[in-house]
């Protein structure tokens, strides 16, 4: 145990000796989860249109100033023709054109009906629906302000946001970054760790050392455990502090199901490490392997319950999946560890499995 | 000439050598591109919607069965119980309860205002949105079936209407994926351009090979260029054959011309190198530099308006997307694959990686020691 001990020390000197590797460990996660937390939205703000405004009538130039005026839509400039769409377009110069048809205040009076058409660049799809809908409600706001005869329909549907009252979208999108920095960063750090010493042949030197294997597998793992915890938990004040997300639940149970969670990236690091023997290899499996899938089909960017089945059954083997409905549902909903009883399980269960695959592929012998 | 085509030669021996890599260069990029190209939509179908009637009325009846009726729907009726609502959304049984209240009908026909409750799950506040939206729509539906029951409300009649047509250039059924297939694949290349340009240099570094190779008489720029230009190649393989997947399976356009393309492509991959490179310069253990890789890496992707849109970014960090190649690319491939944008309309662009690229790749070279 003695020996244990002390190679643990010789460890953890190792990593924590190394000044410029600490700062980037500890400062990359929180660096990052500020950025991605100011940065990542999915609501519409400063979307630049332009207008072409073939009437020039009240009724237009209100609906005009009206949409220059809202906080979500830029108007960069006012076409007189047809032909100067493309142009527009070609150039990313703006996401919209609003076009306004003829006599477009006098069929609104006379004729009760009147035409506008929004042409959208759909090159983003998202954007361009989205912005269709700011432009619409900004529009028929207008006519119902304007020509409404006091005649509300008598019916309302009063929406209640649950667990998230101010529609936030950081409730979204900081948990989603937490997932993706702990499972990348610690798989990588701890695969690499061990095929580094393979690749300088200290391994061997490790290997005819009384030490057990799994005694040097755990002496080269604690040190990343400790570092990925530290990690956990800033990503958690930076969530808590300058996004307010609030910590409903409990702090114990939300720090123990992060420490699942890094246990099973830590393990499935262990089995990448048994996979090659050159760094380059192990990080880009950790890295290429792991960073679309963990972004993608875990919930953090897109939502799951829209996608095809056989992607939603595909997220079924992506851990960060089970972490995040987890923590959101202890962080959020401020439900206990019973709630989450299944993902935990899912994520105990896959450490274990990891760990079993490592065990049966490492070597102690070296080719 | 002939030193700079040895080292070219030299390096794709190595990497054709190194069986694990092979696959992760040339085939993990299109399977992740092929089943990842799915994930991302706006349609909400089959959303899972709980409905409380407590007015079993012909009106409540009706509403329902538009809701059941309703693509965007999956309706699953319960009776009403204050703890049992709470429990559907705690645990996630499903995203929104609507509660139609007593006297549904009766106020309706008598023109007394009545209110539907609607409680949502809001923590994915984009879904949340989009459900309500759809929801009132469903609801206002029922005026229309019901007009002569309650003619009370007298809706359309007076009110002038705007008739908002939308038209979706470029891309007129919104498929998601003509946006996420350029966006997917051109991640993966520039991860294997960048990423494998600066191991592969501090590896040699590392291993302390870098030391026979500075005691030739290869110059600091032949070195370097030998260690970019392969990357570069295999980045426009890559982009190439991963294209052409989109345009077969999934009728991704191609509306500008190969040319510009191809141009744009070549910029952006030696900017992107010439990251790599500096990278290189200024770590000396592959720890480091993977992490500064990474974390460059994810703010040039997730800033560059990959999956979200720029505009929505606040000021500083457009500001920060000017150093962002990712940022210019994005924008160009989509232009010129949709819209068929050609270097003309895109010449700010061009200019700026142009710079970009030029820059990294001199402060590369100058920063690179040939001492130790």
């Amino acid at each position: 145990m003695n020996r244990f001990t002390g190679f643990l020390k010789k460890e953890f000197l190792h990593i924590f000796r190394d000044l410029r590797t600490m700062m980037i460990l500890f400062l990359i996660p929180v660096l990052l989860v500020l950025i991605f937390g100011f940065v990542i939205k999915n609501e519409i703000k400063d979307a630049k249109i332009a207008i072409l405004d073939l009437s020039r009538d009240n009724a237009s130039k209100s609906i005009s100033s009206r949409l220059s005026a809202s906080e979500d839509i830029i108007v960069t400039e006012y076409l007189s023709s047809y032909s100067q769409i493309e142009e527009q377009f070609q150039k990313n110069l703006v996401k919209a054109i609003v076009i306004f048809e003829n006599n477009f205040a006098e069929n609104l009076v006379r004729e009760n009906k009147a035409n506008v058409q929004i042409i959208l660049d759909a090159s983003d799809p998202n954007t361009a629906s989205l912005l269709n809908s700011y432009v619409s409600v900004i529009i028929n706001n207008f006519i119902s302000e304007k020509f409404s005869l006091n005649k509300t329909i008598p019916l309302e549907i009063e929406p209640r946001m649950w667990f998230n009252e101010e529609q936030s979208s950081s409730y979204m999108y900081v948990p989603g970054t937490m997932a993706l920095i702990l499972m990348v960063i610690t798989a990588l750090m701890s695969s690499v760790s061990i095929v580094r010493e393979k690749e300088m042949g200290t391994m061997e030197i490790l290997l005819i050392s009384p030490l057990k294997p799994y005694q040097i597998v755990l002496g080269k793992l604690a040190p990343y455990a400790v570092l990925s915890v530290i990690n956990a938990v800033s990503i958690i004040l930076v969530g808590y502090f300058i996004f307010n997300i609030p910590i409903l639940g409990s702090w114990f149970t939300l720090i123990l199901v992060n420490f699942i969670f890094i246990t099973m990236a830590l393990s499935l690091g262990l089995l990448i490490s048994t996979l090659t023997n050159r760094q380059e290899t192990a990080m880009f499996i950790s890295v290429f392997v792991l960073l679309l899938p963990t972004m993608l089909l875990s919930g953090f960017i897109f939502p799951l319950e829209n996608m095809p089945n056989f992607l939603q059954y595909l997220s079924y083997i992506v851990p960060a999946k089970y972490y995040l409905n987890a923590i959101k549902s202890i962080m959020l909903k401020g439900q206990g560890i019973l709630y989450s009883w299944k993902e935990i399980s899912v994520l105990i269960g896959m450490t274990i499995l990891l760990i079993g695959l490592s065990i049966k592929k490492f070597k102690i012998r070296l080719e | 000439m002939r030193i700079l085509y040895r080292l070219i030669l030299k390096e794709f021996k190595q990497i054709f050598r190194n069986k694990i890599m092979l696959p992760v260069i040339f085939i993990i990029p299109f399977i992740q591109t092929i089943i990842l190209v799915y994930s991302a939509t706006l349609e909400l179908k089959n959303s899972d919607i709980t409905i409380i009637d407590m007015d079993k009325s012909m009106i409540s009846a009706n509403l329902i069965s538009k809701f059941q009726a309703s693509p965007f729907f999956k309706v699953e009726l319960m009776s009403y119980n204050e703890k049992e609502i709470s429990d559907a959304l705690l645990k996630d049984k499903t995203k929104a309860i609507l509660i139609i209240p007593k006297d549904f009908e009766k106020n309706l026909r008598s023109g007394i205002p009545v209110k539907i409750l609607l409680n949502l799950n809001a923590i994915d506040s984009q879904s949340s949105g989009l459900i309500n939206i759809y929801v009132g729509q469903t609801v206002l539906g029922i005026f229309k079936d019901f007009k002569p029951f309650l003619s009370k409300i007298d809706l359309e009649q007076q009110m002038p209407k705007v008739d908002i047509r939308p038209s979706y250039w470029y891309n007129q059924n919104l498929n998601f994926k003509f946006f996420m297939l350029p966006g997917i694949l051109t991640i993966l290349v520039s991860m294997i351009g960048i990423f494998l340009t600066s191991f592969n240099i501090v590896r040699e570094k590392e291993m302390g090979t870098i030391e026979q190779i500075n005691v030739t008489p290869i110059e600091k720029w032949q070195f370097l260029t030998g260690k970019l230009l392969p990357f570069v190649l295999i980045g426009i393989f890559d982009l190439t054959i991963g294209l052409l997947f989109g345009i077969f399976m999934f009728d991704l356009p191609f509306e500008g011309s190969v040319y510009t393309m191809f141009i744009f492509t070549i910029l952006f991959l030696i900017a992107g190198i010439g990251i790599g490179l500096l990278i290189a310069d200024f770590s000396n253990t592959l720890q480091q530099s993977m992490f500064m890789l990474l974390f460059f890496f994810l703010i040039f992707i997730l800033m560059g308006g990959t999956f979200t849109a720029v505009e929505s970014m606040p000021d500083w960090a457009q500001a920060i997307n000017v150093v962002n190649p990712m940022y210019y690319y994005m924008r160009v491939v989509r232009s010129i694959l949709l819209k068929g944008s050609g270097v003309l309309d895109l010449i700010k662009d061009f200019w700026a990686l142009l710079v970009y690229g030029i820059t990294t790749v001199f402060v590369a070279v100058w920063a690179y020691r040939k001492t130790v």
